[in-house]
């Protein structure tokens, strides 16, 4: 039952992913096309433009929502994969673990980083 | 709380990389799994550099450490990699819930596969696929500056 809900959230995450994910895919690799978000003209990555996204709390908060969403999908499908080998079952306990703290620790250091970027730039960037 | 039964899977690697005589859908099936590596292998990565705009260090910009062709091929690849296991994604949430597999039908001989009910769905996402990976090759090779 359990693995029946981990797999039902992957599902979702996937959707939510495909949403935040594509956005941030067209802004960053259409953008000469579209020329969304890239308020200073050019290149869609040029410091300028990053430093204005960074300015918009929509993009902070998409950023950690993106965040914790695709790693949730992206360590369940590894650990999903790995599973498949037939492993011993204190070995997929450790595997799991192992995956959860990579998972919680990369969450932080991304928000801790998204949070930071957003009140620096606010505050007139740096560099 | 009922066990989840194991078999074992004799095959290893070899059981989901190797397609065999299996349709479409299950090549499809491979390269989802192989992209989706790849773009968590990316992603981790890109935590960490991205990160290091808290620091004022922009390794993507012109001049910068990434901005070398062989980065920017990768990043296509990527970018690639992402249309494909979102579109194909996309896909397996709708078979998952029932859409696009047809109605369930007796089981009369000569039996009938649901695979060619579910592969125009197959086409059109691998088609959406394609368009956005053109439009995206179109920014790479610099067409739009």
């Amino acid at each position: 039952m359990r693995e029946t809900r981990y797999w039902t959230w992957h599902m979702a995450a996937g959707v939510v992913i495909f949403f935040l994910l594509g956005l941030h895919m067209l802004i960053m690799h259409t953008g000469g096309i579209t020329g969304w978000f890239s308020p200073n003209g050019g290149s869609a990555v040029s410091k300028a433009n990053s430093l204005a996204r960074d300015r918009m709390l929509f993009f902070t908060v998409t950023y950690i929502l993106l965040l914790g969403t695709a790693l949730y999908h992206g360590l369940y499908g590894l650990r999903t994969i790995l599973f498949e080998l037939t492993l011993k079952p204190a070995v997929e306990k450790a595997i799991s673990l192992i995956l959860l703290i990579v998972g919680l620790g990369l969450f932080g250091l991304g928000t801790w980083a998204a949070v930071g970027t957003h009140a620096l730039a606010l505050a007139g960037g740096r560099g | 709380m009922a066990e989840i039964k194991r078999h074992d899977n004799r095959l290893g690697l070899w059981g989901w990389l190797g397609g065999g005589r299996w349709g479409l859908e299950r090549y499809a099936y491979i390269l989802h799994r192989v992209t989706g590596l790849g773009i968590l292998l990316y992603f981790l990565i890109h935590i960490f550099v991205t990160n290091l705009r808290f620091r004022g260090i922009y390794l993507w910009v012109e001049g910068s450490f990434f901005d070398k062709p062989i980065f920017k091929v990768g990043e296509y690849l990527v970018f690639v990699a992402f249309a494909y296991h979102a579109l194909n994604g996309i896909r397996l949430v709708l078979v998952e819930l029932g859409v696009a597999v047809g109605k369930p039908i007796e089981p009369v001989y000569p039996y009938k596969t649901s695979l060619t009910v579910q592969r125009p769905l197959l086409i059109v996402m691998m088609l959406l696929a394609a368009i956005v990976v053109a439009a995206g090759g179109y920014e790479f090779l610099g067409l739009t500056r």
